[in-house]
């Protein structure tokens, strides 16, 4: 069964995001939705080095080493945008001034709990400013490029086993495979693969779902 | 007449007291953009051991910070996120158990050192709470949700990269390019500053850093 490619889920997400908002992107996937943005709609995206307006990347020859995102790639600015340092920057996130903060992820508890920022190994820690977002913006939704890891074992789980980002942090869930808001009542289905029966999802869900009454169809695109 | 310039970087770094063996010192920058690499070149070559350097990143390539933790200079780094594409020389040094790591949240970091420019020692955030960086750590619930209790950075010396300076050491930034560095400008006893030009005034109403936290000033160019 042909499930939802990345820009899809990319797709999905940007379309659900209100006119208007102050949006983060994390690095890696979640850069794919400033791709996505719906004609006559406006975010503004917040690039946690300093900088709100960013715009796309630029041509090769006018890449500006000044003018960077997160993941250190070239970038250009919008009109309306505006530079500011490290301290305001993570006022914005920390100070609850982000509507949407949208991240990868390793694991999603049925209770919010994320895990992203630490696999085992000898590797040095690295976290950026994945507790911060998690901590301070209004909203957060987590982008699974899969809904299970290649293992086949489930992503979005009763409870984390990797070191966790934060606590009970998560909003929302979109996956290959799914919508799925994170409730006080526990994981809701909003959206389904076209053709996936419920529980097939749920035979791949490491916590138990509940189906939406008005769960609509998530169709890939044609390409 | 109060005049901060100095004709070149090893002319602002002689007699700088505060760069010592064991110094604390914040070097600005976020991956290439804002780092002051000239300044870092010059403290190299002092030959200083045992420094702690605060800095999101942990250099890459063979530059820059890289450079210092390579000729040995740095015993402890203080960051966000040490593995940038490229940062070979720290990823073998903390593997081999050379140099130690504090790990702390970008936001958290900046948050430290702001609080230690402005005089405030501590502070709560829901930074981190319930997780691995909290652990150690003293915790407070406010409004029923948990908080973490993290401590001000202060440092000997700041390194700084700016656009402009005027001889007051008032200083304005390029773009992506401030980042930390305003705000490492206020947390240091001692903040120097290299800038890609000298100009006669920055306009007060552009001015980014105010000169008073600034110590000695270096044009570098571009």
């Amino acid at each position: 069964m042909k499930t939802l490619s990345a820009a899809d889920i990319a797709r999905r997400v940007a379309a659900d995001i209100a006119d208007g908002a102050y949006v983060n992107l994390g690095i890696g996937m979640p850069m794919l939705v400033a791709d996505h943005v719906p004609p006559g709609r406006e975010f503004v995206l917040h690039s946690e080095n300093g900088l709100l307006g960013m715009g796309p990347a630029p041509d090769v020859a006018d890449a500006d080493p000044d003018l960077i995102n997160a993941g250190k790639q070239p970038v250009t600015i919008r009109p309306g945008g505006s530079y500011f340092h490290h301290a305001d920057s993570f006022a914005m996130i920390r100070g609850g001034h982000i509507d949407v903060s949208i991240l990868g992820g390793y694991e999603v508890a049925a209770n919010g709990d994320l895990a992203n920022w630490a696999l085992p190994g000898p590797k040095p820690p690295a976290v950026g400013g994945a507790m911060d977002l998690v901590a301070g913006a209004k909203q957060v939704w987590v982008m699974l490029s899969s809904h299970v890891a290649k293992d086949g074992t489930p992503k979005v789980v009763e409870r984390c086993t990797l070191p966790l980002t934060g606590l009970a942090c998560v909003n929302r869930i979109y996956s290959d495979l799914a919508v799925i808001d994170v409730t006080a009542a526990g994981l809701v289905v909003t959206d389904l693969l076209a053709g996936l029966e419920p529980g097939q999802l749920q035979a791949q869900t490491g916590a138990p779902l509940r189906f939406a009454d008005a769960c609509r169809p998530l169709q890939p695109e044609t390409a | 007449m109060i005049d901060k310039r100095f004709e070149s970087v090893a002319a602002l770094l002689d007699g700088v007291a505060d760069l010592h063996d064991g110094a604390t010192v914040l070097v600005g920058g976020f991956g290439d953009a804002g780092v002051p690499e000239r300044l870092i070149a010059g403290l190299c070559a002092l030959g200083l051991r045992d420094l702690t350097v605060v800095s999101n990143n942990a250099g890459a390539g063979e530059h820059g910070l890289a450079a210092l933790l390579a000729a040995g200079c740095v015993g402890r780094m203080v960051c966000s996120f040490p593995r940038s594409a490229g940062s070979v020389v720290f990823e073998e040094l903390y593997a081999a158990g050379k140099v130690a790591l504090e790990i702390v949240p970008q936001g958290t970091l900046a948050e430290r050192i702001r609080a230690g420019g402005a005089g405030v020692p501590a502070f709560y955030t829901a930074t981190a709470y319930g997780t691995p960086l909290a652990e150690g750590k003293e915790s407070r619930e406010f409004d029923g949700r948990g908080y973490v209790l993290e401590h001000a950075i202060r440092a000997d010396v700041a390194l700084v990269h700016a656009a402009t300076a005027d001889r007051w050491g008032n200083l304005t930034y390029a773009k992506t390019a401030r980042n930390f560095n305003p705000v490492m400008a206020m947390a240091a006893r001692t903040t120097l500053a290299e800038v890609r030009e000298l100009v006669p005034m920055v306009d007060p109403e552009v001015v980014v850093t105010p000169g008073i936290f600034v110590h000695r000033v270096v044009e570098v160019g571009r």
